[in-house]
This record gives structure tokens, sequence and C-alpha cells, in this order.
């Protein structure tokens, strides 16, 4: 058994030694060292201590609101990204490829800029604020801005991960089944929607796992009250600025865990979705 | 495919030009919705765009330059903002070359070779993505912070890592960590190894294979990784904020954005974030380049 394990296959290319080093040596100093400190840090300070910072009424209500917001803001994603992937690959329209490009600016704009932006456009003289301040809509200071704000931070998600899918679609598909008398909706619903669902299901849950940890724009449109318009990474901030770090590392596990699980979830998705693509 | 059409080819042949094209417009209209809901759908898509990025967008201009050029000018050359500068540029010109070369590394041995492991490995180079900016920059301070795990061992030698320069570089390294990684990882995995086989059969050196086969064939994959790490390299925002902690003596561009805006100077704030825009700006438009050069690149390759 064990002569024939071998740990790499053979190959007439040189350099794998130096170079998996290098990246495993890289990859161990800048990020593996330095998030098992995070969990070393937990773990020193006991159990009892740390369920009871972890899951303080204060934390628990950041989860609450954190998760909530998130999963709001990737809900509406899915639905506006699928819509505009949709649009893109199947339309043609005056300025589509600059539309296109505008999709990634939430990628390219610095989240602490966007803030300020949304935080402008939305509040209450903004240029859109103004008009729900009218309709008694109060965004600043309000989970609303939140789930704004996550929204535009994870927009480019579900586009783009759908956006391939829609592209490699076989027309000979919808073709058959409006020619076996399929309607236009019947043929989306129950032809296309599968091919596309496990690909929306990845977006989704990256724009989700995108939402939970985002602080840069949130913090200019909503001001961290306790119980009310405080998310988790903005806790785990005040935590560090009170000089609490077992309390900052307790919360910071507790969304850690949640964020490597949803890893792990969107690998499991990517690897289903492929399959489904080739199947 | 292929089969399908070499059959169908011949009777379609004897069809007439005028009942061939009624035949594409009714397979048009029985794959493609009606033009009114096609207007419905790319009116309500532009409108979510236009409401939740094209607005944020433009509105940085405008109060920009609100109170006009001269406030503009002053705001974007002022001390502090050059400094910002400075040190944005400063922490880019470390972390991207840093992030660069373990990309090139990672993606060799992972695309050019077949290990155990090697989806862990994929997986691991992902963590920073799934790792919240605050808890980045957290990650830091608990090793590196007057009561972390080497502060003690650092105050000794006077070495200042958080609240300096060298924890915003960390910081900054952590979150861009596996930009130009991916990129490369997919763009050679799509090339395979035979182009630098070959090479090292006909008598190449591994550098010479390296550098006269693999580096051309993904220097616009290269590109387009290091310009995305840039990007978020000059915005980081969170993590950079931790390990600051608002006391460093010199801000990054995006922190001074946030201190002007903190005391109500929304003319120079935005002033300021208007130079961060226009690198998403450029960083988008030669994102389009590189993608269709890439594009194509990976054609020949594969082809």
């Amino acid at each position: 058994m064990m002569s024939t394990f071998r740990f790499k296959e053979r190959s007439v290319l040189p350099g794998f030694g130096l170079s998996l080093g290098y990246a495993l040596f890289y990859l161990s100093i800048l990020v593996l060292i330095p998030l098992s400190t995070l969990f070393w840090k937990a773990g020193s300070e006991g159990w009892p201590h740390f369920v009871s910072a972890a899951f303080s009424p204060q934390a628990v209500a950041s989860y609450k609101l954190t998760f909530g917001a998130a999963l709001l803001a990737a809900t509406v994603n899915m639905f506006a990204g699928l819509l505009v992937a949709w649009v893109l690959v199947r339309y043609s329209f005056w300025g589509k490829s600059l539309v296109d490009a505008l999709v990634d600016m939430p990628f390219a704009l610095p989240t602490a800029v966007g803030g300020i932006a949304l935080a402008t456009v939305y509040g209450p003289n903004g240029w859109i604020g103004a008009h729900l301040a009218k309709l008694g809509v109060n965004v600043i200071q309000t989970p609303i801005g939140i789930v704004i704000a996550l929204i535009f931070i994870s927009l480019p998600f579900v586009v783009r991960t759908v956006q391939p899918v829609l592209q490699e679609l076989d027309a000979q598909l919808e073709e058959a089944a409006s020619s076996l008398g399929a309607s236009r909706w019947m043929t989306f619903r129950r032809v296309l929607f599968p091919y596309i669902w496990p690909a929306l299901l990845t977006g989704t849950t990256l724009a989700f796992a995108r939402a939970i940890g985002e602080y840069g724009s949130v913090i200019f449109i909503t001001s961290n009250i306790p119980f009310r318009t405080q998310i988790t990474p903005q806790l785990i901030y005040t935590r560090l600025d009170e000089y609490d770090y077992a309390g900052a590392t307790a919360i910071a596990v507790v969304m850690l865990v949640v964020s490597f699980a949803l890893l792990l979830g969107i690998n499991a998705l990517q690897a289903w979705s492929r399959k489904r693509m080739r199947g | 495919m292929n089969d399908s059409t070499s059959i169908v080819a011949a009777p379609r042949a004897l069809e007439s030009e005028k009942s061939r094209s009624q035949n594409r417009a009714a397979v048009r209209r029985a794959t493609n919705e009606p033009v009114g809901v096609q207007i419905v759908l790319i009116a309500l898509a532009l409108a979510f765009l236009g409401l939740f990025l094209l607005v944020p967008l433009a509105v940085v201009f405008a109060e920009a330059f609100r109170k006009g050029w001269e406030v503009y000018r002053a705001s974007i050359t002022s001390p502090e903002a050059l400094a910002a500068i400075k040190l944005t540029l400063l922490v880019a010109a470390i972390t991207l070359p840093l992030n660069t070369l373990f990309g090139v590394a990672a993606a060799w041995a992972i695309a050019k070779f077949r290990f155990k492991g090697k989806s862990v490995l994929i997986t691991l180079i992902d963590l920073p993505f799934a790792v919240s900016p605050v808890i980045a920059g957290l990650i830091f301070v608990l090793l590196f912070g007057r009561q972390g795990v080497l502060g003690e061992w650092l105050m000794a030698r006077d070495w200042k890592i958080i609240f300096a320069v060298p924890g915003i570089v960390l910081a900054t390294a952590f979150v861009t960590f596996p930009f130009v990684a991916r990129e490369l990882i997919a763009f050679m995995e799509a090339q395979g190894t035979e182009e630098e086989e070959a090479a090292m059969v006909l008598g190449a050196s591994g550098w010479q294979a390296f550098w006269r086969v693999t580096i051309p064939n993904i220097k616009w994959g290269l590109l387009y990784g290091i310009i995305l790490c840039n990007a978020r390299a000059m915005g980081e925002f969170g993590a950079v904020s931790v390990v600051t902690g608002h006391v460093a003596r010199t801000n990054t561009v995006p922190l001074q954005v946030e201190l002007l805006y903190g005391e109500y100077q929304f003319a120079a704030a935005f002033a300021v974030a208007s130079i961060l825009t226009l690198v998403g700006i450029v960083t988008l438009v030669i994102k389009r380049i590189v993608e269709v050069r890439a594009h194509s690149q990976l054609k020949a390759g594969s082809g």
C-alpha cells in the first residue's frame, strides 16, 4: 500500500518543489498562522468566557441584523442579478457593453467611496433619499440603509456567475421545447431554469458570504447603535476600540466559522453546477 | 451537432430563400420574448443598475465639484491628501509584487502538476475572500498589537507593525492575497502543459521553458489578476482601518476619505474619493481590454 502511494505524479516539468514550497510558505505566513492566532486566542480565554462574549445579547442582536440584512440583499440580487444577466446575454440594446462593464463597478470601487456616495444619494437631501423621505421612508440610520449598502457591494456576484451559464445554453433546447408546443414562460421555467439554477444559487451564496463581512460601506449609512443598527463587523471593531480583545475575538470566531462553512458550501455548489453543465 | 446539420443540409438546399427566412423568423419568435416584454425587462434591469450603481457613481463627481474646480484642486493637492496618495501607492507597490510572486508560484504548482491535496490547497488560497475585512485586520492586531502574541517581543526591539505602515501592508496583502493566484490557476489550467513539455524535450532548461513559453502565454491573465489586485489594494478600507486604529500619523486614501467625511468636509471627502473612483474606472477599462486579449490568447493556446 505504502509503496504505491505517491504524493505527486511524475512529470518532465521542473520546479514543483520550489513553487509549491514557496506558495505554502507564503500562505502560512500571511494567512494560516495569523488566522490560527484567532482560534488560539479564543481558546486561551476558556469556554465560559468565550460563550458569554460570543453570545451576549448585543452580539446575538448583531448576528440577527447582519445575517438578516445580508439574506435580504442576496435575495434581491438573486432576482435582479438574473434579470440583468438575462438582459445582457439575450437582448441587444444601445450602450449594452457599457452597462456590462458598469456591473463590475462595486468590485472596483472602494467600499468607503461606495459608502459615502450611497449615504449622500439616499440621505434626506439626496437625489433619491429626498423622494423617499416624502413617502416617509427613512434610509439613513435604519436597517433599510444597511440592506441598500449590501445590495450595492454584492451586486456583481449573481450577474457574473449566471452570465456564462446563460451564454453556453444550447439554443436547440429552446427550439425543441417550443416545437413541442411549450410557451415561452413554460420553456423558461421547465427547460432553462433547471440549467441556470445551480449557478444562480452559487452566485446568491457568494453575494451573501460577501455581504455578511461588509464593513466599509455600511458605517457611513448607519452609526453603530447597539441592538438597532450595529452589524457584527462594527461590533468587532467597537470591542477592539474598547481594548476588549477577547470579546472581539470571540465574535470574530463565530463569524469566521460561518464564513468557512459558506466557503465550503460554495465549493460544493460550484462542483455541482459544473457537473450539471456537462451532464 | 455536426451530424444533424449534415443530414438536414441536403433538403435545406432545395428550400427557397423565402421559406428559409420564414423559418428563421419562426425560430426567433419561438426562442425569444415579444418585443414589448424585452423592452420592459431591459427597462427594469437598467432602472435597477441606475438606482444602485450609476447614481452613486455620478454623485461622487457631482459632490466633488459642487464647490467648484478651485476647491476640488485644493482638496486633492492638500499636504494630507498628497501624503495619503503617497502611502497608498507605497502599500500597493509592496503588496503587488509579493502577491504576484505567490500567484505565479502557486499557479505553476497547481496547474502544471497533479498531486494529492490540490483541491484543499485551492480552497485555502480562497480563504481570505471569505474573511471579513475587519477580521483580517483583527488577526494582525492579535499577532503584533501591544497585547498581541509578539507584542512584547516587538516592543523590546522598538519595532512598530500595528498603527504603522507594516501593519497596513500586511492587512492589504491578506485581503488581496487570492487575486493573482486565482486568475492564473484558471488560466494555466486551461492552457495545459504540452507546450512546456515540448520545450523541455527539445532541450530547454526549466527556467527557459518558464520565461520563454509560460510567461508569454499567461501575460494577459497575469495582467488581469494584477489590476484587480491593485484596485482592491488601493481601495481597502476595513482591514486597514482596524490596523491603523485611527491613530496612525498618515492615512491611506480611503482612510482620508473617512476622516474628511467625518469632519463634515464633504466636498473635500468626495474630491479625494473621486481619485479612487477614477482608479476604479480605469481598472474596469483595462480589465475590459485585457479580458478580450486574454480570451483570444486562451483560445489560441488551447486550439
